[in-house]
């Protein structure tokens, strides 16, 4: 017992202070992507053609999507202009599918809290089920981290539960395989309305590195109304929390 | 195996090198090289025509041996399963992807849901329209008046993959357990036929996405096998960082996740968080918490600076001293021995014939690691010590894991203090064509494997992947036999299985 004392005592308190004080992020962390098209060579699509996925494209200036993106590194390996590079900004999540695309120039749009009515019932307690649809783990576990004392969700009002029954909203990983496809619509029918639907990572939001195959199904788009995106492969837990709070309305900036 | 071409880890062999067996031999020699210690690493199919051929690759600790066989087989083969346990899943896998029967397979039915390879080749005679529902199978009944079926997923209780799990139980009593999975199919075998394409590299990442080091370690030395490169020296030290990081960030949180099963929640929400640590480590080296980017065909896709070298010690030293309070304080702890005791009991023959791998094996007694057995990439120059425990049950599974830990933490201090200079990556060549590639890598829950078969272009005519799961699941089924179905969780834990890594 007194072992177990000195061990709570020599672990200390870990909980982080974010969103009162910013986060604290990796150097390399690849977030919100910064492109300068006024950089690009006249015909140059070096980082269209190092996207393995699409999620960059290169017409009037280039686009990046970041429902597509898995953000890893190749995009901005392969040009060697520094027209595309990522941030440590870790906040990436939007409430509409076309808010992901990221254009220079173009106004940024982060996610919005949910209208009021919803809102009232949500903001001050949040029960969400996640389903897991062909998620690698990664997604999963990030996900999971959010419950340990480092992130410590339970202070924000907001709590995975068991059972879709007991939630208001389900939280989508994984590009919905063929063979999850049934379980995660039965899942969603189970949750009482109002619900809401989260798709978190680059396939529930379109099929991450699986899109087009044929055994899965782009993401969530297109089976159930998505009310957060959360984009990342996988995100980071900063970029999931920071998603959910806005969601609620309690980030400002 | 006898007659079969011999070979090591990470090499590659033209196809006209393999022997081609009739069937009778090719089985027996299966049946003969697992009762000689040799283990069915891989085993699978290529259907082409009214054809399927099969290859075997079989292992052996003792100098390392690989060894490789080939048969063609027509519309059915009789099952060697009755004799050659190891073989159980292998047969239904081949059954299923080639629409090969297994003859008198003791318990044939489909292991992932999925379609056959060939369109209309299917084992079961169903209707290419006909909806493959995952999950509806005939499933083992125990009968009689009180005993009770219990079922369970596939979308359970936590943020956790999900997977069917059926009970035969008397009261709480567990006669039988059988897990049926597939739901996380995504293809990935099929998807890579014709690769390597570009995105081949991404879905290698996330076969198991905890596992995202091992696995693409692996199919970087396929890559590098079929192309003939040697990776630098830098880049073999910083995969063995990365994938001893990998390891150290899923064994600590599988000892805290052991720990919350018997609600001790102290080491419970210590290892929550020093798990977060081990994965912040491999975000030092590459930006991101799983290692998505580290590991790239000949070599790694970032280097390590002395200040990075200078960080990851102190930051060891630090999750060292965390980890090992967090873990003591568990050992002590009479109330979670007590339960860990004698729990979830696996015995060595049974681990033997069933083929485990990984933790789940050494806690049977089994001194099987990949990186000692066959070593790879770093561990051919530094050796990494083999622990086991002996009881099989919750605690040698926890017992191993912490062990582990520490022997990776020693591995890591020293890599990173001799970290070699040079460059960290090297260009990849074309890949070499008709050529069979074998590539092992001990992950965190075991052995890894590897193999492509390349056509004449030098393109994937078949890429097989073998997770550890793909062989343990079988011993969590078997561990729960005559337990309590309430300690159903805390077994579970204790062999912490990957589905998509099962299901591809």
């Amino acid at each position: 017992m007194i072992k177990t004392i000195l061990a709570r005592m020599k672990q200390g308190h870990r909980t982080i202070k974010y969103p009162k004080e910013p986060p604290v992020l990796p150097d390399l962390f690849r977030g919100y992507p910064e492109l300068h098209p006024e950089k690009c060579p006249p015909d140059c699509r070096l980082c269209v053609e190092a996207c393995a996925h699409g999620a960059i494209s290169q017409e009037a200036t280039i686009s990046l999507d970041m429902g597509k993106c898995l953000f890893c590194p190749e995009c901005a390996d392969a040009c060697p202009h520094g027209a595309i590079s990522f941030s440590r900004d870790a906040r990436l999540a939007a409430n509409r599918r076309e808010d992901l695309m990221v254009t220079a120039g173009e106004e940024r749009r982060l996610a919005r809290a949910l209208e009021e009515k919803m809102l009232s019932l949500f903001g001050r307690s949040l029960k969400l089920r996640e389903v897991s649809a062909g998620g690698c783990n990664a997604c999963e576990a990030d996900v999971n981290v959010l419950s340990t004392v480092v992130f410590d969700l339970g202070r924000f009002g907001i709590q995975f539960v068991a059972s879709p029954r007991h939630a208001d909203g389900i939280l989508v990983t994984g590009p919905v395989t063929e063979n999850m496809r049934l379980a995660l619509l039965k899942t969603y029918e189970a949750v009482p309305e109002p619900k809401i639907v989260i798709a978190s990572g680059a396939c529930a939001i379109n099929g991450g590195p699986f899109i087009n195959s044929p055994e899965q199904h782009n993401g969530v788009n297109g089976l159930l109304p998505v009310d957060l995106y959360i984009p990342g492969c996988p995100p980071h837990p900063i970029t999931i929390l920071d998603g959910l709070l806005r969601l609620l309305g309690r980030m400002e900036g | 195996m006898k007659n079969a071409k011999t070979f090591h880890n990470g090499a590659s062999l033209p196809l006209a090198d393999i022997p081609r067996m009739d069937s009778h031999d090719f089985l027996q020699g299966i049946i003969d090289a697992t009762d000689n210690g040799w283990r069915l690493s891989s085993l699978f199919g290529i259907p082409e025509g009214n054809e399927t051929t099969l290859y075997a690759i079989l292992s052996y600790k003792v100098g390392g041996l690989l060894g490789v066989a080939s048969t063609t087989v027509g519309e059915a083969f009789p099952s060697i399963t009755p004799l050659c346990p190891q073989a159980h899943l292998f047969e239904r896998e081949i059954a299923e992807e080639c629409g090969v029967l297994p003859q008198d397979h003791p318990w044939l039915k489909p292991v992932r849901f999925q379609r056959p390879f060939v369109k209309g080749k299917d084992a079961w005679g169903r209707k290419d329209a006909e909806g493959i529902l995952p999950g509806v199978t005939d499933f083992f009944r125990v009968e009689g008046e009180e005993v009770h079926e219990v079922a369970v997923g596939p979308v359970h209780a936590g943020v956790i993959e999900p997977g069917h799990f059926r009970f035969q139980c008397h009261g709480e009593h567990v006669f039988h357990l059988e897990i049926s999975l597939g739901y996380q199919h995504r293809g990935i075998e099929a998807g890579a036929a014709g690769g390597p394409h570009p995105k081949t590299l991404f879905q290698m990442e996330t076969v198991a996405g905890d596992t995202t080091i091992g696995h693409n370690q692996a199919y970087c030395m396929v890559l590098e096998a079929l192309s003939g490169t040697g990776v630098p020296a830098k880049g073999e030290a910083l995969r063995g960082i990365a994938l001893e990081l990998e390891r150290l960030a899923n064994h600590t949180g599988d000892l805290g996740a052991i720990a919350g099963d018997v609600a001790f929640l102290p080491t419970a929400s210590y290892c929550g968080r020093i798990r977060g640590d081990f994965l912040n480590m491999t975000a030092l080296l590459c930006g991101s918490r799983f290692g998505r980017g580290l590991v790239r065909p000949g070599g790694t896709g970032f280097d390590c600076t002395r200040q990075q070298v200078d960080e990851l010690l102190s930051r060891i030293a630090k999750a060292r001293a965390d980890l090992t309070g967090a873990v003591e304080i568990l050992w002590e702890s009479a109330s979670s021995m007590s339960r860990f005791e004698n729990t979830g009991k696996v015995s060595p023959e049974t681990a033997r014939q069933l083929g485990l791998v990984g933790p789940a094996a050494r806690a049977c007694g089994l001194a099987r690691d990949v990186r000692h057995d066959h070593p790879f990439g770093i561990y051919r120059m530094s050796q990494i010590p083999v622990v086991t425990a002996q009881a099989g049950d919750v605690h040698s599974r926890a017992l191993v894991r912490w062990l582990e830990a520490q022997k990776s933490l020693d591995f890591l201090d020293e890599q990173l203090r001799q970290l070699p200079g040079g460059p960290h990556r090297t260009e990849v060549r074309s890949l070499a064509g008709e050529r069979l590639a074998v590539a092992m890598t001990e992950g965190w829950r075991g052995e890894i494997c590897h193999a492509a078969i390349t056509d004449q272009a030098g393109r994937f005519v078949r890429y097989k992947i073998v997770d550890p799961s793909f062989h343990n699941w079988q011993g969590l089924a078997m561990a729960l036999r005559d337990e309590q179905i309430s300690d159903f969780p805390l077994c579970n834990k204790s062999f912490n299985l990957s589905y998509c890594g099962y299901d591809l």
